[in-house]
């Protein structure tokens, strides 16, 4: 069945009938490539929903002060909630069990100077809990710590761009710069991977803040970080009683839902994830259905090269072919040309997607790709049911009395 | 060489069945040159189908340089057709997109003869049909009767006991025809066992034996002078 003789035969075939080969060896390349390409766009697709949570902890509450809509035990509606370094305390003492680190968050933006050079940057007072929050890392320096928070230093964590802008080729470390009217030593520089946004950011204890601020205790949000062990449904949990605890200390009404906000990340991740794997699935169900397709693409040519060569078949039985060569011949054609084309389409596919990279990341596609076994998978299994498509005509053609193939016209 | 004793055929043509051959003795002894006449209808062609193991029959013997020829199965038949049988038809039956040496050679293919004998063994019969020259070419290239005497060296390439020629010369015109009988006489001189089933009176006559059918049974068998075909060449 595999001797040279064969083999050459095939060949010979292939050869000399060129657009044959062409059009069933091209539906099953596209098939191949199609499903690649595609495969590779939804696993892109399911890569931009991660990074969109990679940045930060996704254990994570973020509480934003609102109006109330509804008035309650003497207090009217409309009235502005306001949070302030009691309500830290208080969370901190109530859940110890869920809470693994808090802080505060103040942001202001204003005019950062250093020399010649100022920008306008967010400047954001913070506790040193807040380094887990958003998971920034610290390129060189530290960041703040304990001791900053309760002696109100004057230290500020800048973002790399700003030491960019403000320093150009300069060591910003230990250097003092102007913020809004303050002067703030850098003791560290850090990095994110959320972007640039991101990096032209300046930390400062939220005590020195409120110090600056006429030494208020207010404070913008509250950002929590939940123990990790607590899982999916204890963050429900939390989320709720931490409501609750929040209401009635705020005097807010149970049922008003505008007082105030709670981001929970957890929760955000899930449902995003559950889009993604409904994504995945409809891109499995679409790549599928293009193999599918592919299938039935070769089988159909399959069965009209069998019929085509019907007479053929007839005169190579009149000379003396078994049934068994007649078989294994056209078998191995097909799945000569879908196992090359197959191989074709595929590393076709594969190079697309690499070549592709980032640049349809504006298409929400990012870095798509395909698993060598997917791919692998996807070829072997065109390849089997374009051999069983040859497979079936050839044995029906191998079955017929050499007498009627010759008469096919 | 062949041996048919009480053959009988019948096709089955929706419900009726179409008894073709009704009773047929025959036999041919080696180196004979058999023309098969008759109008359509008569079986001929039938008798040559189940005489080329292309067909089954129903009733009857049927043996073939001594082996019995029945419950073949297809991959047997096959081995048969190509030990025993080389056939030349009347539409030529060359492979379109094979050169005329690679049809020449595709018995022999099948026969699991090396490469390279394939190639040497159909040059040698492509230059006894006058015809190597042309073995490069495809049969699209070819003329009618060009086509036809690649056949008759395609059919002797496996070097078989018994030529079988289903009107050789019915798609031809009369010059051509007469070329092509010609070939045809001069391998039966060389010893060859041919049939030849034809209609045409003249192409009967230059056989050496004229059988003729009617009506699925044998109504006349005798020998004949032989007309020699290159008279008209």
């Amino acid at each position: 069945m595999f001797s040279r003789d064969n083999w050459k035969e095939i060949f010979e075939t292939i050869q000399k009938n060129k657009l044959r080969t062409f059009l069933s060896g091209f539906t099953v390349a596209l098939g191949i490539l199609i499903f690649v390409v595609l495969y590779g766009f939804g696993n892109g697709l399911i890569n931009t929903f991660n990074e969109f949570f990679e940045d930060d902890a996704t254990n994570t509450f973020y509480i934003f002060p609102g109006r109330t809509s509804m008035p309650y035990k003497g207090y009217k509606s409309n009235r502005q909630i306001e949070f302030d370094n009691s309500d830290i305390a208080d969370i901190e003492e109530s859940f110890p069990l869920f809470v693994e680190y808090i802080s505060p968050r103040v942001d202001r933006s204003g005019l950062v100077k250093y020399k010649n050079e100022s920008n306008n940057y967010t400047t954001r007072g913070v506790s040193e809990a807040y380094q887990f929050a958003e998971k920034t890392m610290i390129m060189k320096g530290r960041y703040l710590n304990q001791e900053d928070i309760k002696d109100k230093t004057k230290y500020a964590v800048i973002g790399r761009l700003v030491e960019k802008d403000l320093f150009k080729n300069e060591n910003a470390l230990g250097k003092y710069i102007d913020i809004t009217g303050s002067a703030f030593k850098v003791i560290g520089v850090f990095q994110d991977d959320a972007g640039d946004d991101e990096e032209r950011r300046i930390y400062i204890p939220y005590t020195t803040r409120q110090l600056i601020e006429k030494n208020t205790d207010k404070i913008n949000q509250i950002v929590i970080g939940f123990k990790p062990e607590i899982g999916y449904t204890g963050a429900m949990t939390f989320e709720r009683k931490l409501g609750d605890f929040i209401r009635e200390k705020k005097f807010i009404d149970p049922n008003d839902q505008r007082g105030f906000f709670i981001r929970n990340v957890a929760d955000q991740l899930k449902q995003n994830q559950q889009f993604a794997g409904v994504l995945q699935i409809i891109v499995g169900f679409v790549a599928f259905g293009t193999i599918i397709a592919g299938i039935i693409g070769i089988s159909n040519i399959m069965v009209f090269v069998v019929k085509e060569r019907t007479k053929e078949i007839g005169i190579r039985k009149a000379l003396g072919a078994t049934p068994k060569s007649v078989i294994s011949t056209i078998l191995l054609e097909s799945v000569f040309i879908t196992t090359i084309s197959g191989i074709v389409g595929m590393i076709l596919g594969v190079a697309m997607l690499s070549s592709l990279g980032d640049t349809l990341k504006d298409y929400f596609i990012t870095n798509p790709f395909i698993n060598m076994g997917t791919a692998i998978f996807a070829t072997i299994v065109l390849i089997f049911f374009g051999g069983l498509a040859g497979y079936i005509p050839a044995r029906r053609a191998a079955r017929i009395k050499p007498i009627v193939a010759l008469r096919d016209e | 060489m062949i041996e048919i004793k009480n053959l009988h055929k019948s096709y089955k043509m929706g419900k009726n069945s179409l008894h073709v051959l009704k009773g047929i003795d025959f036999s041919v002894e080696e180196g004979e040159l058999v023309a098969i006449m008759g109008s359509s209808g008569s079986g001929k062609s039938t008798l040559l189908n189940i005489l080329g193991m292309l067909d089954e029959l129903d009733e009857g013997t049927y043996t073939l340089d001594g082996v019995p020829i029945k419950n073949l199965n297809e991959t047997k038949a096959a081995n048969y057709r190509n030990k025993f049988l080389g056939f030349i038809f009347q539409s030529f039956n060359l492979i379109n997109y094979k050169s005329a040496a690679e049809n020449v050679a595709l018995p022999l293919y099948y026969q699991r003869v090396s490469r390279k004998e394939r190639q040497e063994k159909a040059l040698k019969y492509l230059e006894q049909v006058g015809l190597k020259q042309w073995a490069t070419h495809l049969p699209s290239e070819l003329s009618g009767g060009q086509k036809q005497r690649v056949a008759i060296a395609r059919a002797m390439a496996a070097e078989p006991k018994v030529l079988l020629a289903d009107e050789p010369t019915g798609a031809l015109d009369s010059t051509t025809s007469y070329e092509v009988m010609d070939l045809i006489q001069k391998i039966n001189d060389q010893g060859n066992t041919i049939l030849v089933v034809t209609h045409e009176e003249d192409i009967a006559h230059m056989c050496k034996r004229i059988v003729h059918l009617k009506d699925g049974v044998i109504v006349e068998d005798k020998k004949v002078e032989q007309v020699r075909a290159a008279q008209y060449v």
